[in-house]
C-alpha cells in the first residue's frame, strides 16, 4: 500500500500518479534532483530574482518536453477576508492517455515574491493570528471550472527560517478536488507571533491521485481448508523447547536445586562433627523420650 | 436486579463463571420481553374501508401514508393482518370488493392487487400498463394520482364483479376474481385530464370527466359491458377550471372557474353537457379571498372552504345553489355512507377548544340530526383531519353510528355512543428524530408497600418464584412467573436506576409530536403538540437536540430538550424554536426566529445552568448563538476562534469549510448574530462524482484509550479526531438503481477529510462498486457498505486511521521521564502524520441502517447494528471488520483476539438482536448507553418500534437476570455451618486429646 509521500527537506518531489477511471493506474514517481529542485525554491535566490529568473527556466524544460500538451494555472491568494491576488503559477505537463483519459505530470511551482505591500499585510495577519487563504481553480484546463478550491491556514504556522509552505494537491484527471495547504511541518497550538527572518517561499508540492482500493478477499472452499490444514501442522514446531518442556525443566530444576542444598549441607554435617555422628541416633532416642512420656501423662 | 459486585472478589468469580456460561448475544425463549419491548403501527390513514360482511369480527381496512394496508379490529383497534408496501408503491386508492376481498391500486395505478379479506394472503396482483401516448402524464406525478379512481361496480359481467380502473390514462376493466382485463379503453384526446369516474347505480353505463386544456370540459359516455364509447361530449369554459370537482349527482358535477370566485354546475343528462354558473358572492354574503372545493361524495351537497370557513351548498334542481351552514371551526366531512335503499347518512366533525363536536346527518334532510355528540379530547391530539362512518344496527333496532377519525397528530380513534373506544398512537410510526433523557431521581416516600399492591401478593410472587427455582412448578405456575416477570413493576417505574436502564426516549414524529416513551416498557409518558403560534399556523418538526442535561450543579432543574422545526415547507422558511421540559412535556419557551435553520451546531460549552450552546446557521450563512444571554456570550467568545464548521451542498458536490468571523454587519445591531467566512473547499468534479454520503462521529462518544495494543506488544494510536468527516461520492450515471450501469462506467469513492483544515486525510476509489452507501463512524474507524457490481454481491469496508506522529512514544523510558508528547496539545494546523488500513469484506444483506453500540465509558467492545433489507436488527462484532485480519494469524494475533480471514461476513442467527420480531419499515437505529459500562440501549425505529438492552462483551460488571441468588445463600450458609461444626469438632478432638 502506498502511504503518505515524505518530501525531503529543500528538495521539491514531483510526483506523477495518473489517473485513469478504467481501472489502470501508474504510480510512476519522478523525482528530479537538483534542477528541479531549484524551481519553485527560491530560497538560494533573492527575492527581487524570482521573477525574472523563473521563466526562463520553464520555458527551457518545455521545449524538451512536449510543448503543446504544457498549461499554466495560477495560485491566488488572500490576506484574511480581502480578495484574491495572483501570487504564483503552476506549470505542468498534460498527459493524454490512449484510452482518453487526461492526468498531469511534472507539475512544477513559481511563486511570486512579496511586494511590500504583502508584508505588510501578511505581518498584520501575524498579529491578529488570522488566515492565509490560498485558491486554485478546480478545473486546470478551463479555469475556474466550477468553483475554486480553496484552502488556508493560519499564517502563525508558516514562518520558520523563511516561509514555509506545503501543498497537497487532490487531482481527478484534469480537475483539482481540492488543495491542502499548511506548513509542511507541525504548528503547536498556543500559536507565537513570529516573523519570518526571510520573506521568500519555500514551497512543496505534491501531487495526488486516489489510491485503489484492496480487492475483497476471494477463497475457494479448499484453499481455506487446506490452508488450515496446513498451518496447524506447522506450527508445533515453531515453539521453542522451553515453551514445550518447561513442565518438566521446573521440576527438575527443583530437584536439582534441592540435591545441590542437601550436598552443601552434608558435607558441612560431616565436617562439623564426626564424633556426634556416632551419637546421633542415641541422642534422637533420647530426645524423644521425654516427649512421648509428656504426651502419655 | 442486577448488582454491582466487583468490590467482592468471590462474587465476581462467581460472576465469571456465569457470564461466561451464557451466551449473551442469544436470548433463551423465556426472555423475550423481558428486557425489549415492540410497538406495531401503521401511520397516518388515508382511507378507511369499512366490512360489511355479517359474518366473523367487524374489520376496517385502512391504507396509510407509511404505504401499510391493514385490517384493523373494530372492537379494540389491533392489527389483524397487516402488508407494508416499498416506499416506491404508493397506495393510491383501497376498496373491498365481493365482501371478502381487499382490493388495492398501488404505484401510480399501475398495480392492481386483491388481498383476502380474513388473513390478508395475497389472492392475485396484476399490472395495468397505460398507453406510450400518457407518457406526458407520468411526467405529471401529482396531477397522476388526482386521476386515479377505483370505482367499485355491481356490474356482472359472465357473472363476474368488476373492478373499474383509470390509470395511466387508460380505463382498465379488471376482474374482481383473478385480476384479469377484461377490456380497456383509451382516449384520444391530447392533454385529458380526467377528474372523476362515475357508474350511475343499476345502468350499464361508466361516465368519465374531466379536462382538457384549461377550459374544456369532456364527457365520455362508455358501456360498462364491453368499454366501448357510446358518446363522447366536450364543452368550453372560457374562463377556465380549477382542477377539483365535487360529485354531487350521477350527472352533476360541481366545479370552480379559475379565479375560484364563480361556481359551476356542470350536468351530463342524456350525454348533454350544461353549465350553470353562480357567483360565489351571490349566495354567500362576506365572502372574500378565493374557494376551494373540499372533496366529498354527499349527494346533493357540496363543501367549499373560503379562507378558515367551510360552506355546505345544497343544489337544488337545475342548478340552482342554497348555503345550508357555514362552520367556522376546523371541520372534516366523511364519505356519504347508504344507510337504505334511499338515504345516505355522513358524518361531520368539528373541532372547538378541548372538545369535538360530532354530527351525523341525512342527506337529504340537512335540518334533522341522526346524531349529535360532544366529546372531551386530549388538545395535545389537535384538530380532526380526515372522519369516515359507518353503522351499525343497535338492540333497538335503530340506526347507531360510529366514526373513525384521524387527527392532527396522525391517531386514529373510533368514536362510538359519545365515548372514544379506542385510540391508536400512530403518529410513532414516522419519528424522525430520538433523543434520550434521563428519568428523575427517587424521591424518599415510595415504599415497598407501594410498589407490591398488598402482601399477600408479594409473598405469593415470592413463593412461586421459590417453587420455580426448585423446579417444583407446574406449566401454570410457569406461566404466571413469566407474566409477573414480565410486568415487574421494576421495570416501569418512573425514577432513575442504579444502572440506568430506565430512561425516558424523546421522539419527535412527522406530525410535529412529541411522545416520551419509557425505556421499561415503552409505555407513553407524555406526549405534546409542537405548539401553534400566531405566527407560524404549521410548523414542520426536524430535529431535537438535548438543551439542558442537568448532572452537577444545576440538579434541581429538569432537563429540557430543543426542538427544531421549520414555520413551512421550503427550506428557507423561518425557524422556531421550542425547549420542552423532559419530565412533564411541558413546553417551557418557544422561539419564533426571524431566520431560517439551515444546519444547527451543539457546542461542548455549557452555561452555569448546564444549557448547551447551540450555533444555528441560516440560509445565508449567518450564525446565530442560543441562548442569548450575556454569560453565553461570554462563553462563546472565549471559544470564538476555536469554531469551525463545514456544509455539504448536495446539489453541485461541493463541500465548504466554515469560521466565525465578525458581528452580523447587517441593518440590525444584533450581538448574538455573527458572520461566516469560508476557509476551504472541497469540489468534487460533477462529472465523475456525486456525494451520496456523509457521515461523522457521535458527538458524545466515549473513547477509553487511544492507545491500541498489538500483537507483537508494539503500540499504535488511534487518530481520534471530533472533526473527520467521511465523504463518499459516486459516479451520477452510477447513482441510480443497482444494475442499470456496468462495472465500467460505476465507482465509488471514500475521503476521510478533517473539517477544520479541509484536509483530504484518506481518498480510496472502487472501482466497479455502487450506491446506496451506508455508513458508520465510531473512534477511529468507518465501515460503509455499498454493492460490488464485478462480484455481484454487496460488500463492507473498514478504513482505520491512525495517528503516527506519537508513535515515538513506545519507549517506556520517555513515558517514566516524562518526555513524551502524549499530553501536548494537538493542532490540526500542523501537518497530519497519519496511515490507514483497510479492508473490504462481502456481506449477505443489503443494509437499511447502520450503527454502532455505544458504552457510558467505551471500555466495552463495539459491535455494528445492521438494519438488514429483512426489517431486523443484526448485531456484528466489530472484530470481524478489523483490516488486520489475515489468512494465517499467528499465535500473538489469535490471542489479540483477531479472527481469520474470510472473504465474507458471518451473519449468526443468533445474534439477531430483533430476535423473531420484524421492526416493519426500518428507518433508523439508535444507541443510548446505559450507566452500567456493559449494556447498551438499542432502540430501532420505522413503522414499528423495538427497543432492548444489548451486552456487546457480555454483563461482566453485574449478575445475569438467572443468577440464583438462592443457591449462593445456601452455599454461603452451609458453609458457615460447616465451619461452625468442624470447630466444634475438633475443640471436641482436641479436649478428648488433652485429657488422654
Amino acid at each position: 500500500m502506498k502511504s503518505v509521500k515524505i518530501i525531503v527537506p529543500f528538495l521539491l518531489t514531483f510526483s506523477l500518479l495518473s489517473f485513469s477511471s478504467c481501472g489502470f493506474q501508474s504510480d510512476e514517481l519522478l523525482v528530479d534532483d537538483e534542477e528541479f529542485g531549484l524551481e519553485g525554491s527560491p530560497r538560494h535566490r533573492s527575492p527581487e530574482t524570482v521573477l525574472t529568473r523563473s521563466p526562463p527556466v520553464t520555458r527551457k524544460r518545455h521545449s524538451d518536453l512536449d510543448s503543446d500538451s504544457k498549461i499554466q494555472f495560477s495560485l491566488d491568494h488572500a490576506f484574511g477576508d480581502s480578495d484574491f491576488s495572483p501570487a504564483g503559477t503552476f506549470s505542468a505537463r498534460l498527459k493524454t492517455w490512449s484510452h482518453g483519459g487526461q492526468s498531469l505530470t511534472k507539475l512544477r511551482f513559481s511563486r511570486n515574491s512579496f511586494t511590500d505591500e504583502d508584508k505588510e499585510k501578511f505581518k498584520n495577519l501575524l498579529k491578529s493570528d488570522d488566515f492565509y487563504r490560498i485558491r486554485l481553480p478546480s478545473n486546470v484546463l478551463s479555469p475556474p471550472g466550477r468553483d475554486f478550491v480553496i484552502s488556508s491556514v493560519k499564517a502563525r504556522c508558516l514562518p520558520r527560517e523563511g516561509l514555509d509552505e506545503h501543498f497537497v494537491i487532490h487531482m481527478e484527471g484534469v480537475n483539482v478536488l481540492a488543495v491542502n495547504y499548511g506548513s509542511p511541518g507541525s504548528c503547536p497550538y498556543p500559536r507565537n507571533l513570529k516573523f519570518p527572518a526571510k520573506w521568500s517561499f519555500n514551497s512543496h508540492t505534491v501531487l495526488k491521485n486516489s489510491e485503489q482500493a484492496p480487492r475483497a478477499p476471494v477463497f475457494t472452499e479448499e484453499i481455506l481448508g487446506g490452508e488450515n490444514a496446513e498451518g496447524e501442522v506447522v506450527q508445533p514446531p515453531e515453539r521453542s523447547f522451553w515453551a514445550k518442556y518447561w513442565m518438566y525443566l521446573i521440576p527438575l530444576g527443583l530437584i536439582v536445586m534441592n540435591a545441590v542444598t542437601q550436598a552443601m549441607n552434608m558435607p558441612e554435617e560431616q565436617a562439623t562433627g564426626q564424633v556426634p555422628a556416632q551419637g546421633q541416633p542415641s541422642a534422637g532416642a533420647v530426645q524423644r523420650g521425654p516427649s512421648s512420656a509428656a504426651r502419655r501423662r | 436486579m442486577a448488582i454491582r459486585s466487583f468490590f467482592v472478589p468471590f462474587l465476581l468469580l462467581v460472576l465469571w463463571f456465569y457470564s461466561s456460561l451464557s451466551p449473551v448475544l442469544s436470548l433463551y425463549e423465556d426472555q423475550v420481553g423481558l428486557m425489549d419491548w415492540h410497538q406495531q403501527y401503521i401511520g397516518k390513514v388515508k382511507q378507511a374501508v369499512f366490512s360489511t360482511q355479517k359474518t366473523g369480527r367487524r374489520r376496517v381496512i385502512v391504507s396509510t401514508e407509511e404505504n401499510v394496508i391493514a385490517s384493523l379490529d373494530l372492537r379494540h383497534g389491533e392489527i389483524f393482518w397487516r402488508h407494508l408496501l416499498g416506499s416506491n408503491d404508493v397506495i393510491d386508492g383501497i376498496d373491498i370488493g365481493l365482501g371478502k376481498y381487499v382490493i388495492t391500486l398501488s404505484s401510480g395505478g399501475s398495480i392492481l392487487r386483491s388481498w383476502n379479506l380474513p388473513d390478508g394472503q395475497m389472492v392475485w396482483e396484476s399490472f395495468l400498463q397505460g398507453p406510450k401516448h400518457s407518457k406526458s402524464l407520468l411526467l405529471l406525478p401529482k396531477h397522476e394520482i388526482d386521476c386515479i379512481n377505483v370505482v367499485q361496480t355491481n356490474l356482472k359481467i359472465e357473472k363476474d364483479n368488476v373492478i373499474v380502473v383509470f390509470s395511466n390514462d387508460r380505463l382498465h376493466a379488471v376482474s374482481c376474481i383473478d385480476g384479469e382485463v377484461l377490456w380497456k379503453k383509451d382516449f384520444e384526446t391530447e392533454s385529458f385530464e380526467t377528474q372523476q369516474v362515475i357508474q350511475p347505480p343499476g345502468s350499464d353505463l361508466i361516465y368519465v370527466v374531466g379536462f382538457a386544456a384549461s377550459s374544456q370540459f369532456e364527457m365520455y359516455q362508455i358501456n360498462a359491458r364491453n368499454g366501448e364509447l357510446l358518446k363522447h361530449e366536450s364543452a368550453i369554459f372560457s374562463s377556465g377550471f380549477l382542477r377539483e370537482l365535487s360529485l354531487v349527482s350521477s350527472e352533476t358535477v360541481v366545479a370552480l372557474d379559475s379565479t375560484g370566485s364563480i361556481l359551476l354546475t356542470i350536468s351530463f343528462q342524456n350525454g348533454e353537457i350544461s353549465f350553470q354558473q353562480t357567483p360565489i358572492s351571490n349566495i354567500v354574503e362576506d365572502s372574500s379571498g378565493p374557494a376551494v372545493i373540499i372533496p366529498s361524495s354527499v349527494p346533493g351537497i357540496f363543501a367549499i372552504k373560503i379562507n378558515s370557513v367551510t360552506i355546505f351548498i345544497r343544489v337544488i334542481g337545475k342548478g340552482k345553489l342554497e348555503v345550508v351552514e357555514k362552520l367556522n371551526q376546523e371541520t372534516a366531512v366523511s364519505n356519504a355512507l347508504p344507510i337504505s335503499e334511499s338515504q345516505q347518512a355522513f358524518a361531520l366533525v368539528q373541532h372547538a377548544g378541548s372538545e369535538i363536536h360530532l354530527v351525523a346527518k341525512l342527506a337529504h334532510d340537512w335540518d334533522a340530526n341522526l346524531l349529535k355528540e360532544s366529546i372531551k379530547m386530549d388538545q395535545q391530539r389537535g384538530i380532526p383531519h380526515k372522519v369516515f362512518i359507518n353503522n351499525y344496527i343497535r338492540t333497538d333496532r335503530s340506526h347507531g353510528f360510529r366514526l373513525l377519525i384521524v387527527m392532527e397528530d396522525h391517531s386514529l380513534l373510533l368514536l362510538q355512543q359519545g365515548a372514544i373506544v379506542w385510540s391508536r398512537e400512530d403518529g410513532l410510526a414516522s419519528i424522525i428524530d430520538v433523543t434520550a433523557s434521563e428519568l428523575p431521581v427517587e424521591r424518599d416516600g415510595v415504599s415497598v408497600a407501594k410498589v407490591e399492591h398488598n402482601l399477600f401478593e408479594w409473598l405469593k410472587g415470592h413463593m412461586l418464584k421459590l417453587k420455580g427455582t426448585l423446579m417444583l412448578a407446574s406449566p401454570e405456575d410457569v406461566a404466571a412467573i413469566q407474566s409477573m416477570r414480565l410486568k415487574s413493576s421494576e421495570k416501569s417505574k418512573m425514577a432513575r436506576d442504579h444502572n440506568g436502564f430506565r430512561k425516558l426516549l424523546i421522539v419527535l414524529t412527522r406530525a410535529g409530536k412529541l411522545f416520551a416513551l419509557h425505556t421499561g416498557d415503552g409505555h407513553i409518558v407524555w406526549s405534546h403538540l409542537l405548539h401553534k403560534s400566531e405566527a407560524c399556523q404549521s410548523p414542520v418538526g426536524l430535529n431535537l437536540y438535548q438543551w439542558q442535561v442537568p448532572h452537577h450543579h444545576a440538579l434541581d432543574e429538569n432537563p429540557s430538550v430543543l426542538v427544531i422545526s421549520r414555520c413551512g415547507p421550503s427550506s428557507d422558511a423561518p425557524g422556531v424554536l421550542s425547549f420542552v421540559d423532559t419530565y412533564t412535556g411541558k413546553e417551557l419557551n418557544s422561539l419564533s426566529l426571524d431566520h431560517a435553520v439551515v444546519q444547527v451546531i451543539p457546542l461542548p460549552h455549557t452555561d452555569s445552568t448546564e444549557q448547551r450552546l447551540h450555533l444555528l446557521i441560516d440560509s445565508d450563512k449567518h450564525a446565530h448563538l442560543y441562548p442569548k444571554t450575556s454569560e453565553a456570550l461570554g462563553i462563546f467568545k472565549r471559544e470564538f476562534s476555536n469554531i469551525y464548521w463545514y456544509s455539504v451542498e448536495d446539489h453541485n458536490s461541493i463541500i465548504k469549510g466554515h469560521a466565525l468571523k465578525c458581528k452580523c454587519t447587517g441593518e440590525v445591531a444584533d450581538e448574538f448574530c455573527f458572520d461566516a467566512r469560508d476557509l476551504w473547499s472541497v469540489v468534487f468534479p460533477s462529472e465523475s462524482e456525486k456525494i451520496t454520503a456523509t457521515v461523522t462521529r457521535k458527538l458524545n462518544e466515549m473513547v477509553h484509550t487511544q492507545a491500541k495494543v498489538m500483537a507483537d506488544q508494539d503500540v499504535m494510536y488511534k487518530y481520534i479526531s471530533r472533526n473527520l468527516l467521511f465523504v463518499a461520492t459516486v459516479a451520477p450515471k452510477g447513482s441510480g438503481e443497482i444494475g442499470s450501469v456496468t462495472p465500467e462506467e460505476s465507482w465509488l469513492v471514500a475521503y476521510l477529510i478533517d473539517i477544520v483544515t479541509g484536509r483530504i486525510l484518506y481518498r480510496v476509489t472502487h472501482h466497479g462498486a455502487q450506491g446506496p452507501v451506508h455508513a458508520v463512524f465510531s473512534e477511529n474507524w468507518v465501515v460503509y457498505h455499498f454493492f460490488n457490481l464485478r462480484a455481484h454481491r454487496y460488500e463492507m469496508s473498514v478504513i482505520e486511521i491512525y495517528d503516527q506522529s506519537r508513535a515515538d512514544n513506545k519507549d517506556v523510558w520517555k513515558l517514566v521521564l516524562g518526555k513524551h508528547n502524549l499530553t501536548s496539545r494537538i493542532s490540526l494546523f500542523s501537518r497530519p502524520e497519519v496511515i490507514t488500513k483497510s479492508q473490504s469484506y462481502f456481506f449477505t444483506h443489503s443494509v437499511k441502517a447502520i450503527a454502532v453500540t455505544s458504552t457510558a465509558k467505551g471500555i466495552t467492545s463495539k459491535q455494528l447494528l445492521i438494519g438488514t433489507i429483512g426489517d431486523q436488527v443484526l448485531a456484528l462484532d466489530k472484530r470481524f471488520l478489523d483490516p488486520r485480519r489475515s489468512v494465517n494469524p499467528t499465535q500473538a494475533e489469535k490471542e489479540e483476539g483477531i479472527i481469520p480471514l474470510t472473504d465474507s461476513l458471518p451473519i449468526i442467527p443468533q445474534s439477531y438482536v430483533t430476535h423473531a420480531l420484524r421492526v416493519e419499515g426500518l428507518r433508523g437505529i439508535i444507541t443510548v448507553p446505559a450507566k452500567l459500562e456493559s449494556t447498551t440501549l438499542v432502540f430501532a425505529h420505522g413503522v414499528d418500534l423495538f427497543f432492548t438492552q444489548l451486552a456487546p462483551s457480555r454483563t461482566y460488571d453485574s449478575l445475569t437476570e438467572d443468577f440464583s441468588y438462592a443457591l449462593l445463600l445456601i452455599t454461603i450458609v452451609a458453609l458457615v455451618a460447616a465451619i461452625f461444626v468442624t470447630w466444634r469438632l475438633s475443640e471436641r478432638k482436641e479436649l478428648q486429646d488433652k485429657w488422654r
